[in-house]
């Protein structure tokens, strides 16, 4: 009897806090509140990886006026997350939390969201669906394979022994497509190119990466690139044997500065700004901001040393065709057990291809 | 060495029995244990240019401020109670086991794998539930056990042991995560799959803290009695001090350990039950969540006794509750607990020392005053 009046009682405060939310906005615009940002990562800010390149982004929105940026890291996919969210809600006053790990969304930030309606949530990953997810949440997504396929167009032109050398975290849809990517890239210049991947099972396992990196080495590559959240300790792997590296989600060059050819990364402050700036307009943020070169939502690191200048200037050919929407996907293409796996040519952004669970013809690996 | 010298018969002490000496000392040592790394805490602070004050006065509002903040550190000790009790009881026996990460992922795993032909069939849940429960518990309790088996029969050290067994254990729910068991929409993050909302074991009512953290309380108090007012405890107890002793009394001491063991398991397989049912819906890589290896840390500090146990782990969930706010308003690393815990766990092993040590607190010597 006494749990069910109190769950009773409890409803009724919640009903009341909702009722108060939900008149909150309107009090809101016409205040003026300060815009303030929380953001939450799974890793250090430091990884020169994923996190990196979320937080170099935050950084530059610390410098806007009117706009406070809180930081939580190394906030592990459980319910830690919800938690952080709700005391960066309950303690610092945020109105817009960005999620920036995959495994934050389901359950996490969409309970989050149901909870605090007043609040904005943005996911780092296209997993928002109109129908059954809040209007309060939302996904932000940058196609980093369009980067990865200009490090192939510039590994094509640079590799003596035609392989390049990927280390890959897990065989999933958005790994899988930057190791094709990059292939495709370096057969877009070089017929004879090959990727060969090895898979190591995790996010972040750096002895492993390290020991893939010298795998690949020994197996004749001579570009090695990655899809793991840390490259630190692949390109620092490479480097000191003495082969060249693209990088991958944040800038590497200062770790490869005798090998670096180019790298895959995010420009995660193209979206973050779109956010602040709706913010501060008492604009609603959009729900779905999907992107790649041709709204500047990634680039390309500055050239190494490590990239030949016909290398450059392909490169930048090739980043001229993704702005314009040239196709990376042309078919028909097979993966590598001869099976055709896209029959036509694929819009860059087509649905079909976040779905990939296939290595083309031309890598060497197995997703299984 | 003045002790060999003048070896002066005890006589009375003031006035203070053993019993309450040793009470004095269990309360005394750890605080005074706390209270020695919150200084050398500061002293690290300071040199780092921080305030200590600013520092403790965020710890405080960040695990005890405000309902919410109470409720946060509520709900991260839920699991760590339960991953305490899962070294303690094996410690009471004598043995040093490092297994509770593993079976907390097991337990967790196996809920989830026994939940899918429930749900498919559409089993109410107040049938599943407690399958779920109970697969978990049994799960984590085979794991462990087979620790305190092969302790006991094979002679194999436990603490290595328990140890791989975790690495196994996880290595299996990733085998079938990402295999045979994987929901097909989860395909950039491998899952079971979701048990969906009718499923979910719910929060305690007027708070947001999940039922895992009363299953801790319940489980706490249960064992105490058991470790403390029971034959079964005496002999547990009494086999931790001497086994040799405790065989020749004809105990059944290969019973009490693999017992014990199995009790620690089910423990950690508990909790492994409530991240899935409470909070993931679903098994996947974000079990493995540490929780296990923090509960060691909470059982030293408790000292074994599933009822200080509580406690501390509140302790632990404030200070991973305020972790955050201390990196948000003192732009500190996210180390800095880790920092604080490292010099609380290294300060309480020397504290250890001081059992029986401390000089006001013995029986004075008459000797050479007579």
């Amino acid at each position: 009897m006494i749990s069910s009046s109190l769950s009773r009682r409890s409803l009724l405060k919640a009903g009341a806090a909702g009722l108060a939310a939900s008149a909150l906005p309107f009090g809101l615009a016409r205040a003026q509140t300060p815009i303030v940002l929380g953001a939450v990562y799974v890793g250090p800010r430091d990884d020169f990886g994923w996190n990196q390149a979320h937080a170099v982004a935050m950084d530059i929105l610390k410098q806007v006026p009117g706009v406070t940026v809180v930081e939580e890291e190394n906030v592990p996919e459980t319910d830690a997350v919800s938690k952080s969210m709700e005391s960066m809600i309950n303690l610092d006053g945020a109105n817009l939390v960005l999620a920036t790990s995959f495994g934050y969304y389901k359950p996490f930030v969409i309970e989050s969201a149901k909870k605090y309606p007043a609040v904005q949530f943005r996911h780092a990953a296209p997993l928002w669906n109109k129908d059954t997810d809040p209007a309060n949440a939302g996904s932000y997504f940058c196609y980093l394979n369009q980067a990865h396929y200009v490090d192939g167009v510039a590994a094509g032109l640079s590799t003596k022994t035609n392989k390049i050398g990927f280390v890959a975290a897990k065989p999933i849809p958005s790994v899988l497509s930057n190791v094709n990517s990059v292939l495709l890239g370096a057969k877009s210049v070089n017929p004879n190119a090959t990727v060969q991947v090895i898979f190591t099972g995790e996010w972040s396992l750096p002895v492993r990466e390290a020991e893939a990196a010298n795998a690949l080495i020994d197996a004749g590559c001579d570009v090695i690139t990655c899809h793991v959240d840390g490259p630190k300790v692949v390109v620092e792997t490479a480097e000191a044997r003495g082969v060249m590296t693209c990088g991958h989600n944040a800038s590497q060059a200062p770790l490869a500065p005798k090998g670096f050819i180019t790298g895959a990364e995010y420009k995660w402050e193209t979206i973050y700004k779109l956010y602040a700036d709706a913010l501060s307009k008492g604009e609603a943020l959009p729900n779905f901001t999907v992107g790649g070169y041709h709204n500047d939502m990634i680039r390309n690191t500055a050239y190494g040393a490590g990239a030949t200048p016909e290398a450059i200037k392909a490169a930048d050919a090739a980043i001229e065709g993704l702005k314009a929407g040239k196709p990376i996907y042309v078919g028909p293409l097979k993966d590598n057990t001869g099976k055709v796996v896209i029959e036509g040519t694929k819009d860059n952004y087509d649905p079909e291809l976040d779905g990939m669970s296939y290595l083309l013809e031309g890598v060497v690996g197995s997703t299984t | 060495m003045t002790a060999v010298v003048s070896p002066a018969p005890i006589a009375a002490s003031r006035g203070l029995d053993p019993r309450a000496i040793s009470s004095i000392e269990a309360i005394l040592i750890p605080v005074g244990a706390l209270v020695a790394s919150a200084i050398l805490f500061s002293v690290f602070l300071l040199a780092l240019g921080k305030s200590p004050l600013t520092f403790f006065s965020l710890v405080w509002t960040g695990g005890f401020g405000s309902a919410f903040s109470i409720q946060n550190s509520l709900q991260r000790a839920a699991p760590l109670i339960l991953t305490g009790l899962a070294f303690a009881i094996p410690a009471r026996i004598g043995l040093t086991l490092l297994g509770a990460e593993g079976a907390l992922v097991l337990g967790g795993f196996s809920a989830a794998a026994v939940a899918i032909p429930l749900v498919t069939f559409g089993f109410p849940a107040f049938i599943g539930l407690p399958l779920m429960a109970l697969a978990a518990m049994l799960a984590g309790g085979v794991w462990i056990g087979l620790a305190g088996w092969l302790r006991h029969y094979r002679g194999v050290n436990e603490t290595i042991s328990s140890l791989l067994l975790g690495y196994i254990a996880i290595a299996i729910m990733n085998f079938f995560v990402e295999g045979l068991l994987r929901d097909p929409a989860s395909a950039n993050k491998p899952s079971t799959m979701p048990m969906g909302d009718a499923y979910r074991v719910g929060s305690i009512p007027g708070t947001s803290v999940h039922w895992g953290l009363a299953a801790g309380l319940i489980l706490a108090v249960v064992l105490y009695i058991l470790m403390t007012r029971t034959t079964f405890g005496f002999a547990a107890r009494m086999t931790g001090g001497n086994v040799r002793a405790a065989k020749a009394q004809g105990l059944p001491v290969g019973f009490l350990v693999v017992t014990c063991c199995a009790i620690a398991g089910a423990c950690a397989g508990l909790a492994g039950f409530y991240e899935i049912a409470a909070i993931h819906g679903q098994a996947n890589a974000s079990l493995v969540a540490g929780y296990g290896f923090t509960g060691i840390l909470v059982a030293f500090l408790a000292r074994q006794n599933p009822l200080a146990i509580i406690p501390v782990a509140i302790m632990f969930g404030a200070l991973d509750a305020a972790g955050g706010l201390v990196q948000r308003r003192m732009a500190m690393p996210d180390a800095t607990v880790l920092v604080l815990q490292g010099i609380i766990f290294v300060v309480l092993l020397v504290s250890e020392t001081f059992y029986g040590r401390i000089p006001f607190l013995q029986p004075r010597k008459t000797g050479d005053r007579t």
